[in-house]
């Protein structure tokens, strides 16, 4: 279903837009961050 | 069995390890389909389409006052009982803090151009959101300036405390100062009604769903920061032999 936005399309879109990629950048961030860092643990630990 | 068991790293990661599937799981429901829900609202009569703006905006700035809220009480637990798990979380909260805060204040940057007709207005609670993101900001700095651990949790969990008065007053500075744009509080247990039911329970569901994903998210970095901590100590051994 589309949905109308009337003449406030364009303030609507941004703000969910913007908060969309924050969002999800954040998630991504936390989950490249959480691999490395159990890789790196893993390597050493292989090591030791 | 004490609550403070779970401060050791090794349970934390056992009883986290096994939570968090079930967490993310309720994350990935409730957030989008509060957002959904949001979104597919009717305009309001005065704000038009922009209301589909408030379930980023409220949900956001809930978190970016309840996390320093959160890392305060974190860091007190550090301060006082020294538990690592604690100054950890708190470090791990900080980035994810960040994020809300810089939500709440672009999403009602952008509501606020149509409505008041400006971006930005050194009103009280923007101005003290203002000021807590920058605290985020030096919060993160300083954890990463030090390289003693124990040091940066200290100092870090000073600074904490210090950020918390301006973390409470952009809760409260609409009702400390009258002068401001920003209206009240959108929900309240105060009897009645400030918010339309259609409106009211998608905010709810969105509101839950932002607590489930900064859940989540703080179990993942936490333990993420507990494997760095780990592996540090398993290389600084390494050098030692």
């Amino acid at each position: 279903m589309m949905i109308e936005l009337g003449r406030y399309a364009v303030p609507v879109l941004t703000a969910w837009g913007i908060s969309a990629v924050l969002i999800v950048g954040l998630i991504v961030q936390t989950l490249a961050a959480s691999a490395r860092a159990r890789r790196a643990l893993e390597e050493v630990e292989r090591r030791g | 069995m004490s609550i403070w068991e779970y401060a050791n790293p090794v349970k934390f990661m056992r009883v986290s390890g096994a939570a968090l599937p079930w967490i993310a799981a309720a994350a990935a429901i409730c957030l989008p389909a509060g957002l959904v829900w949001g979104w597919m609202t009717p305009e309001d009569y005065k704000q038009g389409s922009t209301v589909k703006i408030m379930f980023l905006h409220v949900p956001a700035a809930m978190m970016a006052i309840n996390i320093w809220v959160m890392m305060l009480a974190a860091s007190l637990i550090w301060l006082i009982r020294r538990h690592h798990v604690s100054a950890l979380a708190a470090r791990a909260a900080a980035p994810i803090g960040a994020v809300m805060t810089l939500v709440a204040l672009v999403t009602g940057a952008v509501w606020g151009q149509p409505m008041w007709g400006t971006w930005w207005e050194w009103d009280p609670r923007l101005t003290s959101f203002l000021i807590l993101f920058l605290f985020y900001l030096g919060y993160m700095a300083l954890w990463g300036a030090i390289e003693n651990p124990d040091s940066a949790a200290d100092l870090t969990g000073v600074l904490c405390l210090v950020g918390s008065v301006f973390a409470l007053l952009s809760r409260y500075a609409v009702n400390f100062w009258n002068q401001g744009l920003h209206q009240g509080a959108s929900l309240s247990i105060a009897p009645g009604e400030r918010m339309s039911a259609v409106y009211k329970y998608p905010l709810y569901l969105c509101m839950l769903g932002f607590f489930l994903l900064f859940l989540t998210l703080l179990l993942v970095r936490t333990r993420t920061e507990i494997r760095r901590r780990r592996t540090a100590a398993l290389l600084a051994r390494e050098v030692r032999a």
